[in-house]
C-alpha cells in the first residue's frame, strides 16, 4: 500500500521521536518500504552541530543506528534552510516530494520550546501536502 | 608515506603554524549553551533580559523626562560629533583600507563556509537584500537633498567655486558618504562574523567575531557587553529611523493630497509599516524579505528610468563619467581631518554619517553575513564594495544632476526652498513637480520608502531576535514577531512622546564603542583568516601527498 516512509527529524530532541521511529519501523516491515529520515538545519551553526557538513554526518549516524535497532533500511537526507524558524514545513514538504514518499510518520508535541514548530508542522504537512500522515502522540 | 620532499613541505606549513602560535579558533563553546528556555521563549541569558530591560527603562526615562533626557544625551551628540571626528574617519578610512588588502591579498580566496561551500543566494538577489536592508531608503530621502545642499553650501570652504566644479565638489561630496567607505564598514563586520560563524562554528553574534582577541573569556562579560551594545544600537537606531521615516513619510503623503501632517497620520504610517513587516516576518527570509527587496529594486529602478529618461538625460550620463572623477580627486582632501575648516559639513555630514553608518554595522553586518556563506572574501567585499557604491553614485548622480539643472540652468527655486527649511520628506516630491504624471510617480516614491522600511524592519526583527537568543536561528517564530511589534511600538512612542532625538543620539553613542570593535575585529580576522589559509594549505599538501601515493601505490 506504502512504498516509501518518510519520518521528519529535530535531532536536538531525539528522545521525544522514540515512538513515531517504532511505528515507522512496524510500517515498514509490513510494506516492505524503505524509510527516509529528513533533517533541516542552517548554514550557521545550530545547538546540534558546528556547520552543516557535521549535522549531516550526526544524522547519517542515527539513521545507522536507527536501522541496526530495528532492523529496517532508514536513509538519511540533511537539507540546509536559510531561515528554518518559518520555512521549515515547506523544506521538508520539498525533501519527501523529491524522495517519493507515500507516507509520513510525524512526531507530533515535542515538549519544548519547539513544540508548536512540530504540532503545526505535522498539521501544515497533513493540510498542505497529498501524502498520507500519521500523527505519533 | 608521502615522499620526501612532500613530507617537507607539510613540515614546513605545520612548522609556519606553529611558529606563528597559530590557532584554529574553533570553541567547545555550543550554539544556545547559554539560553533559557520557558514560557515558549529561547532566549539568551543575560543578553535578552539586559537589553530588553534596559531599553524599557531608558524609553521610559526619554519619555518622563524629555527635557532632561534631551540635554544628557543631546551633548553627548555634540560631542561625538565635534570631539571624535577625527577618530570616526580616521576608523572610516583605516577600515576601507583593510577591505582593499584583503581583496589584493591572498587571504581573499579562502571561502565563507568552507572550501566546498557555495552561495545559495545568485548576485542580484543578495544585492538587493544589502541594499534594502541596509541603508537603502537613504536614496530616497537624500538622493535629490544631498547634492543640493552641497552644492549651495560647498564643502572644504570652497565658497569661490563655480559652475561646473561646483557641482562636482557637490556630488563628490555627497558619493563620499554613501558609496565605499559605508560599505567598508559593512563588509568588515559581515565578514568577520560570516568568518567565524560558518568557518569556525561559531555562534552568528558579534562577539564571535572578538574570540581570536579574547579567547574562551568572550563567552563571559565581554562578549554580553558587546552583544547588548548590539542590541543597543540596532534597536535605537531602527526604531528612530522608523519614527524620523514615518514623520517624513507622513510629510510627503500630507503634501501629496493636501492634507494636515498630523499624530494619527504618523502612527497611520507606523502602524502599516509594522503590520506589512509582520506578514513578511511571517514569510521569512526568502518569500518576505527577499522577495520585497527584490520588488524594492525593480520599483526604484523604474523611478531612476523615468528621471533619466524625461530629465537632462545626456548631462546625466557624462555627469556619471566627471563625478565619479571628481569622488576620486577630492577623496583625499574630504577624508582628511586635518586642517580643516568648514566644520560644519566635517561635523554635521561626515562624522554623522560616520557614526551613523557604525551604529548601524551590527545590523546590517549580521544580515550580509546571514545571506552570504558559499562566497570567497574577495567575491564578498568586491560585490558589496562594489555594487551598492554604484547604485548609490548612479541613483545620486541622476537626481543630484537634474535637481541642480533645475536650480542653475532653469532657475527653479523648489527644491533649493526644502533645503534652506531642511524638509528632506519633500524635496523629493517637489523635485518631481518639475516632471509629467506627478501624481503617479510621487505615489511610486511614497510606496517605495513604505517598502524600504517595512524591509529594513522586517530584517531587523530577524537580527535582534538572533542576536539576543545566542546566534540560534532557529528560534521560535514568536519571538520574532515580538521584536517587531516592539519596534513599531517603541517608534510610535518616541515619536509621540518626544525623545527621537535623544535616543537618536544614544544610538550614535554607541558608534564609539563600536569602532574600538571593529578595530579588534581588524586584527581578529586578520588572524582568523590567515590561520585558515595555512591549515587549508596544510590539508591539501596532505591530500595531494595522498592522492600521488595511491596512484603509485594502485
Amino acid at each position: 500500500m506504502y512504498s516509501r516512509i518518510g519520518v521528519p527529524v529535530d535531532l536536538a530532541h531525539t528522545d521525544t521521536l522514540e515512538k513515531a521511529i517504532e511505528s515507522a519501523a512496524v510500517l515498514a516491515r509490513a510494506f516492505a518500504a524503505p524509510i527516509e529520515l529528513v533533517a533541516v538545519t542552517s548554514p550557521s551553526p545550530s545547538e546540534v552541530a558546528r556547520d552543516p557538513h557535521a549535522f549531516g554526518e550526526k544524522l547519517a549516524a542515527y539513521a545507522a543506528e536507527l536501522s541496526r535497532r530495528h532492523g529496517v533500511r532508514f536513509t538519511a537526507h540533511a537539507r540546509v534552510c536559510d531561515d528554518p524558524t518559518v520555512a521549515l514545513d515547506r523544506t521538508l514538504f520539498e525533501a519527501f516530494h523529491e524522495l517519493g514518499v507515500d507516507l509520513l510518520v510525524v512526531a507530533s508535541h515535542v515538549p519544548g520550546v519547539r513544540e508548536y514548530v512540530f504540532s503545526s508542522n505535522a498539521g501544515w504537512l497533513a493540510s498542505h501536502t497529498d501524502l498520507s500522515v500519521l500523527v505519533v502522540r | 608515506m608521502p615522499n620526501k620532499k612532500q613530507a617537507a613541505h607539510i613540515d614546513e606549513l605545520a612548522e609556519l603554524a606553529r611558529a606563528e602560535g597559530l590557532d584554529d579558533y574553533t570553541s567547545e563553546h555550543r550554539v544556545g549553551e547559554d539560553n533559557i528556555k520557558t514560557l515558549g521563549l529561547d532566549v539568551h541569558n543575560p543578553v535578552f533580559l539586559i537589553s530588553g530591560s534596559t531599553i524599557v527603562l531608558v524609553v521610559v526615562f526619554a519619555l518622563a523626562l524629555p527635557g532632561l533626557a534631551a540635554d544628557v544625551f543631546g551633548q553627548w551628540r555634540v560631542a561625538l560629533t565635534t570631539q571624535l571626528d577625527w577618530f570616526f574617519m580616521a576608523v572610516a578610512n583605516l577600515v576601507l583600507l583593510f577591505c582593499l588588502f584583503l581583496v589584493l591579498s591572498p587571504l581573499g580566496a579562502v571561502r565563507l563556509g568552507g572550501p566546498d561551500a557555495r552561495p545559495r543566494y545568485g548576485y542580484a538577489s543578495w544585492i538587493a537584500m544589502l541594499f534594502a536592508a541596509g541603508i537603502g531608503i537613504g536614496i530616497m530621502f537624500y538622493g535629490v537633498l544631498e547634492p543640493m545642499t552641497h552644492a549651495l553650501t560647498p564643502p572644504l570652504s570652497a565658497t569661490g567655486v563655480t559652475g561646473a566644479e561646483r557641482r562636482g565638489l557637490a556630488m563628490a561630496a555627497t558619493i563620499y558618504h554613501w558609496a565605499f567607505h559605508p560599505w567598508a564598514v559593512y563588509s568588515l563586520v559581515g565578514l568577520s562574523l560570516a568568518f567565524f560563524s560558518f568557518n569556525k562554528g561559531l555562534p552568528l553574534v558579534m562577539r564571535s567575531a572578538l574570540y581570536p582577541v579574547f579567547g574562551e573569556r568572550i563567552w563571559g562579560w565581554p562578549g554580553h557587553v558587546v552583544d547588548v551594545l548590539a542590541v543597543f544600537a540596532t534597536l535605537f537606531g531602527l526604531a528612530t529611523s522608523l519614527g524620523f521615516g514615518a514623520e517624513q513619510a507622513a510629510g510627503g503623503i500630507a503634501y501629496l493630497f493636501g492634507i494636515p501632517n498630523a499624530n494619527w497620520l504618523r502612527v497611520a504610517v507606523i502602524s502599516l509599516i509594522t503590520f506589512l513587516a509582520l506578514g513578511s516576518v511571517l514569510r521569512g527570509l526568502d518569500g518576505g524579505i527577499k522577495l520585497l527587496s527584490e520588488l524594492n529594486m525593480g520599483a526604484a529602478a523604474v523611478l531612476g528610468v523615468f528621471v533619466l529618461a524625461l530629465g537632462p538625460t545626456w548631462d546625466i550620463l557624462s555627469g556619471l563619467v566627471q563625478y565619479s572623477g571628481a569622488y576620486l580627486r577630492y577623496l583625499p582632501e574630504l577624508s582628511n581631518w586635518v586642517g580643516r575648516e568648514d566644520d560644519y559639513y566635517m561635523h554635521n555630514w561626515t562624522t554623522f554619517y560616520w557614526a551613523w553608518w557604525i551604529a548601524f554595522s551590527p545590523f546590517v553586518g549580521m544580515f550580509i553575513a546571514r545571506i552570504s556563506s558559499g562566497r570567497t572574501v574577495r567575491e564578498f567585499i568586491v560585490a558589496a564594495l562594489l555594487a551598492p557604491s554604484a547604485i548609490f553614485i548612479l541613483w545620486m548622480t541622476i537626481f543630484g544632476e537634474t535637481a541642480m539643472n533645475q536650480y542653475f540652468l532653469e532657475g527653479w527655486q523648489g527644491v533649493a526652498k526644502t533645503v534652506r527649511e531642511f524638509e528632506p520628506e519633500l524635496s523629493l516630491f517637489v523635485f518631481l513637480e518639475r516632471f509629467p504624471l506627478t501624481l503617479l510617480t510621487s505615489a511610486l516614491g511614497v510606496l517605495l520608502v513604505l517598502v524600504f522600511f517595512v524591509t529594513s524592519m522586517d530584517s531587523g526583527s530577524l537580527i535582534v531576535d538572533t542576536m539576543t537568543a545566542g546566534g540560534k536561528i532557529e528560534t521560535p517564530v514568536g519571538q520574532r514577531i515580538f521584536w517587531c511589534i516592539f519596534l513599531g511600538l517603541l517608534g510610535v512612542a518616541l515619536m509621540l512622546g518626544g525623545g527621537l532625538n535623544s535616543l537618536q543620539a544614544l544610538a550614535l553613542a554607541s558608534a564609539f564603542p563600536f569602532s574600538l570593535v571593529m578595530l579588534l575585529m581588524m586584527v581578529s580576522l586578520y588572524r582568523g583568516l590567515r590561520a585558515e589559509r595555512l591549515l587549508l594549505a596544510v590539508a591539501e599538501a596532505e591530500s595531494e601527498a595522498e592522492a600521488e601515493l595511491a596512484v603509485e601505490g594502485g
